[in-house]
């Protein structure tokens, strides 16, 4: 029954989708927060996707690259400037009076969301159609 | 017995096999519309249903050596690759609109081969009961 790999692809699809909503949910959280060194200042995560083959039950010879999983090579760290911000009265600025706020950008962040919870439904929706295919598939002859 | 199996269902075994196959393929390719790199495939079910029911047009290449590589063995399930319609700059060329179409259409499909298949087996028990 090759459907279940179906299941195991969409659970891998959803799994990095729901990490990539991870990460916007602690960028959006972090977006005001501030550092006394431009090293401390918090920086953007961001996921790392990449294609991974699912060779199940050793029977890959003809078929086994018809299945192809998402796997999450990891978490990177926004390169892109941190802002300065001059307030020589806010109790975590440096000695020249700055603070270092996030790279954090909002509106990617948004759209990060909106594209990672489209992606997330899509993979629910191949995985309920799957499920009432192989319920029918059950059924076959009644 | 399989190859009465085959007469009383014609091509829709196969092309179960060929649908499910599919929508795995399919399945993938919605799984990875975020992934940079990643290619959109697909299964040419019209070549693949015609080698797998073993009619193919053309004539086939045959092995003379020993060594030379099997083309039996590959085209049939051999995957292509989609021609991307808008190309993305990270190199991904999955479009989940297409992909989910043709999802929701594989779908449909495999359904039908399902419902040809019960038809049968509704036929074969009414010869046997005498439609009692």
């Amino acid at each position: 029954m090759s459907m279940f790999k179906i299941f195991d692809v969409a659970g891998s699809g959803m799994a990095a989708q729901s990490l990539r909503l991870n990460t916007v949910a602690s960028n959006l959280a972090n977006a005001d927060s501030v550092s006394g060194t431009p090293e401390g200042a918090y920086r953007a995560k961001e996921p790392l996707f990449s294609a991974v083959q699912r060779a199940l039950g050793g029977a890959n010879n003809a078929e086994g690259d018809s299945s192809v999983g998402v796997q999450v090579k990891g978490v990177t760290e926004s390169q892109a400037d941190v802002q300065a911000r001059y307030e020589p009265g806010n109790p975590m600025a440096d000695g020249n009076g700055y603070v270092y706020g996030s790279n954090v950008n909002p509106i990617d962040e948004l759209v990060n969301m909106i594209s990672a919870s489209r992606s997330y439904q899509n993979n629910v929706e191949v995985m309920n159609t799957t499920k009432q295919l192989m319920l029918k598939t059950l059924d076959l002859g009644k | 017995m399989s190859s009465s199996n085959d007469n009383l269902f014609g091509l829709h075994t196969q092309a179960l096999d060929l649908w499910q196959r599919r929508s795995e393929v399919l399945a993938s390719n919605l799984a990875n519309a975020d992934t940079p790199g990643y290619l959109a495939r697909d299964v040419n079910f019209k070549q693949a249903l015609a080698s797998a029911s073993g009619q193919s047009d053309g004539l086939a290449m045959t092995i003379t050596q020993p060594g030379q590589i099997n083309p039996q063995a590959q085209a049939a399930t051999q995957l292509a690759y989609r021609v991307p319609t808008q190309p993305t700059m990270d190199g991904n060329t999955v479009d989940a609109q297409t992909e989910q179409a043709n999802f929701a259409a594989n779908g449909v499909h495999y359904q039908a081969s399902l419902c040809f298949i019960t038809a049968q087996i509704h036929m074969l028990r009414t010869a046997i009961t005498g439609g009692q």
